[in-house]
């Protein structure tokens, strides 16, 4: 069962194409990882898919309805969550409150909110910090925040745009942990540079340069493909 | 003592000083408070927009004009005794609200603040155009008669502070009420980070053009109860100088807060009313704080106070 | 007097005033422009300019030439210098916040307004226009299958008036020399394309703001000690020159000189013959709307290209 798929999606930027005729499709239940050299188009196209920019031409559908036209606070009422690349939380609320913000879409009642904000905040563990004004926090603790944003509002597809980048090791472990423990719940898109979360935590992984799928398979697969290795891993 | 209970004692303990002073006040700061009252109001639907949603407006007299025209043509053309007026009042205001939000919401920054100073200044433009109905400048008396409200005279003064407190009180209550809702967060969240609320699945568009309506409607009452307690209705209200008054007042009291607009408007009125004994360039006074406020204490008065004592201000 | 005759006449006195508010709303262009910020303060420069070239020739005397001349000089540069401290301990100091700049030239304006009120008083006071002498314009008809000229009753205009004309146009033309040609002016541009990239080159852009703010209060002032002989200086004369400059400026496309200059011709030209048909108050209230309804359906301005 495909939850999230686009054909033809293509996003031009005066004259420079970022996003070229993508055909993209995510199973339920999957989390997949989308890799590619830095302005391959990445953000670009997770943008496109949440609606935060117009595409130039292509549809989206999010479980089995043409989204396409359909302006971004809806599409995340359609049960979508994006964790902004560049941390993008309420600098001076608390932390509590950030994460209440997102809560309140689904949960209704202070005591009910309350609730959920605090569980959401144990998953990242940043309860005991959930007074404090957000901007005080730390850039990793702020990358969390963002996580626990996206997490309490229990998406049916998760996208984090690249999630661990400024977390210590002990963090990012601690974040493996998380997305394999979302796996029955949610659908996972996740951005990212470190090959070792990729390779621990994806299904399946998409190769995006030069605003086009280069290659798509397991870890294993991509892993050993030539093509991949020449555009972006290297020396593997 | 929780924030709540907190909040509850301080604006419930200003509202019994007010209540309490119409008691000893003498005459003309008793006269003076019932108009700062309600011009608080006027302030605090201000407060709703500028300080709580972001939105800087510089054509709030639109409002404050409308609800004063709706409820004085209402009595003049119509006949209205005083509560229907003021029903009329608020509808115009909520309708001309309604209309400048559905437009100037498709701007933002400072785009928005030109868009509503046109706007606003079509509107003062047509009061004088229209002057064989508005009488422009010269604006029109609204007579004792009149102004009788279920055999109520609101010319007394003792009548007419009462009233202004009964509509300041509402209105505080309703601003408490509503900045607390999970509405008023989303305001909030719009103002601090347009973006990322959107990206939470709100839809920004639609929180705003509430919020301007109410803003809009709350000015529309103030103007509507000032032509009523006060008599006169004139075309100076629909002026730049009554837009600019509200920004000034929430600027000095501190914006985003809910006693702010009150405590700027008490300071503002008492300066202007001060310097204007001295000299006729009072609104040097307006000038200079406009100036001040912005340079050394953009959070104003209550936000000081907030930011230095009582976090939990409201 | 028949129409023609009529028309041409509101022309003339429509081109004075496209003429004027030309360099009034250059000014206000250039400091959006290149600093990004609108300058609500713009209209009483203009105003400290006529009030400054009235204190001018009134304490120079002699022939009205002399003290007029005094004042064209003069006044422009005490406004600029005022404009240069203003831009110095306020608009620096909220480090150009678009907003906060609104709010903090909104107290400007009461400041400067306010003040000359205290000094200067309610008074409207004339500046002698250093010529005038009437020129009569002739009109043609037809008649009887060939032409008749002859010189209407009332149509004339006078030699002050068509120089202010010129003026105007050798000072915007200076501008735009400065502008083109100048090595200021290359850094007002740079800095005007990307402030970042300009401070990155070692521009000096907090002196550039400063010149430009002075600059564009001066061109108000300007404006204003030419119009002052046909107007009179007043306290309260600022408004209509902003209302009118920010007309201009939106309708042109923020920040785009040409566009800037087209549009105050039309509107100067549309002004005078406007308000030969309909009231002053009408055509006030359908210009306000058409700049609230540009700048919310077509921000660009009616002549700008849409960028993005």
């Amino acid at each position: 069962m495909t939850l999230l798929s686009t054909r033809a999606m293509t996003k031009n930027f005066a004259g420079l194409t970022a996003v070229n005729a993508v055909d993209f499709d995510l199973p339920k239940g999957e989390i997949r990882a989308l890799i590619g050299p830095n302005g391959a188009g990445k953000t670009t196209f997770v943008s496109l898919l949440c609606g935060r920019i117009e595409p130039t031409s292509g549809t989206v559908e999010f479980d089995g309805a043409d989204i396409s036209h359909l302006p971004a606070h809806k599409r995340i009422n359609l049960g979508m969550a994006y964790t902004f690349q560049i941390t993008s939380v309420f600098a001076r609320l608390s932390v509590f409150e950030n994460v209440a913000l997102a809560a309140r879409k689904r949960v209704h009642g202070t005591a009910q909110v309350a609730q959920a904000v605090h569980a959401a905040l144990d998953q990242v563990d940043l309860n005991d910090r959930a007074e404090q004004i957000a901007g005080d926090l730390s850039y990793g603790h702020q990358r969390l925040l963002e996580i626990a944003m996206g997490l309490v509002q229990r998406p049916r597809l998760l996208i984090l745009d690249e999630p661990t980048q400024g977390l210590t090791d002990s963090e990012i472990d601690a974040f493996k942990a998380l997305v394999r423990g979302l796996k029955d719940t949610t659908t996972i898109l996740l951005i990212e540079h470190n090959m070792s979360v990729v390779m621990e935590t994806a299904d399946r992984i998409t190769v995006l340069n030069f605003g086009e799928i280069l290659a798509e398979g397991t870890p294993t697969e991509i892993h050993a493909d030539a093509r991949v290795q020449a555009a972006y891993l290297g020396t593997g | 003592m929780s924030d709540r209970q907190k909040t509850v004692l301080l604006h419930g303990g200003l509202l019994a000083l007010l209540l309490g002073l119409q008691f000893v006040l003498p005459a003309y700061h008793h006269g003076n408070l019932a108009r700062i009252m309600v011009l608080a109001v006027y302030a605090m639907g201000y407060n709703i927009m500028f300080g709580y949603t972001g939105l800087l407006s510089l054509g709030h007299a639109l409002f404050f004009a409308a609800g004063m025209y709706g409820m004085g043509m209402s009595v003049q053309l119509l006949g209205a005794t005083p509560a229907p007026a003021m029903i009329g009042g608020l509808i115009a205001g909520a309708v001309v609200a309604a209309a400048l939000g559905a437009l100037a919401l498709r701007t933002a920054d400072v785009a928005f603040m030109i868009v509503t100073l046109m706007f606003a200044q079509a509107g003062y433009l047509a009061v004088l155009y229209f002057g064989s109905v508005t009488r422009g400048d010269e604006g029109f008396v609204i007579q004792q008669a009149q102004r009788m409200m279920m055999g109520i005279d609101l010319s007394d003064a003792t009548n007419r502070y009462f009233a202004a407190f009964i509509l300041f009180a509402l209105c505080l209550i309703a601003v408490l009420w509503l900045v607390q809702s999970p509405f008023g967060k989303v305001l909030v969240a719009i103002r601090e980070n347009e973006e990322r609320a959107r990206m939470l699945g709100y839809d920004v568009f639609r929180h705003k053009l509430i919020a301007v309506i109410l803003s809009g409607t709350m000015s529309a009452a103030a103007g509507a109860a000032y032509g009523l307690l006060f008599g006169y209705v004139g075309a100076t209200f629909a002026s730049v100088q009554y837009s600019i008054f509200p920004l000034l007042w929430v600027l000095l009291g501190g914006a985003g807060t809910a006693l702010g607009p009150f405590i700027g408007t008490l300071f503002m009125f008492y300066l202007i009313d001060l310097s204007s004994n001295v000299t006729s360039a009072y609104m040097l006074i307006a000038g200079v704080a406009l100036v001040v406020l912005t340079l050394f204490a953009p959070q104003g008065l209550i936000g000081e106070v907030r930011s230095r004592i009582w976090r939990w201000l409201p | 007097m028949e129409i023609g005759p009529y028309i041409l006449l509101a022309s003339l006195e429509g081109a004075v005033t496209a003429a004027v508010l030309a360099l009034t709303a250059v000014g206000l262009s250039l400091v959006f422009g290149v600093m990004r910020v609108v300058n609500v303060a713009h209209g009483e420069f203009f105003m400290l300019g006529a009030v400054l070239a009235w204190w001018v020739a009134q304490s120079v005397g002699g022939h009205p030439a002399v003290g007029f001349a005094a004042a064209l000089v003069i006044a422009p540069l005490l406004v600029a210098a005022i404009a240069v401290v203003a831009d110095m301990t306020v608009l620096k100091r909220i480090e150009y916040d678009p907003e906060r700049t609104i709010v903090a030239t909104i107290g400007i304006l009461y400041i400067i307004q306010q003040v000359t009120l205290m000094t200067y008083g309610p008074d409207a006071r004339p500046v002698e226009p250093p010529f005038n002498t009437r020129l009569a314009i002739p009109w043609f008809e037809f008649v009887d299958g060939k032409f008749q000229m002859y010189w209407p009753w009332g149509l004339s205009t006078t030699s002050y008036k068509l120089s202010v004309i010129a003026a105007a146009g050798v000072v915007l033309v200076g501008v735009w020399l400065m502008m083109a040609r100048t090595k200021i002016g290359l850094l007002m541009r740079a800095t005007q394309l990307d402030r970042e990239t300009a401070l990155a080159f070692g521009i000096p852009v907090e002196r550039i703001y400063a010149i430009v703010f002075g600059m564009g209060a001066g061109l108000a002032a300007l404006a204003a000690v030419l119009i002052v002989p046909i107007q009179q200086a007043h306290y309260l004369m600022g408004g209509d020159p902003l209302l009118l400059s920010f007309i201009v400026v939106i309708i042109g496309g923020l920040g785009s000189l040409p566009g800037t200059v087209l549009a105050a011709i039309l509107i100067g030209l549309s002004d005078g013959i406007i308000s030969v048909f309909f009231s002053p108050t009408l055509a006030k209230i359908l210009a306000t709307l058409l700049v609230a309804l540009v700048l919310v359906f077509r921000p660009q301005g009616l002549f700008g290209v849409k960028t993005r």
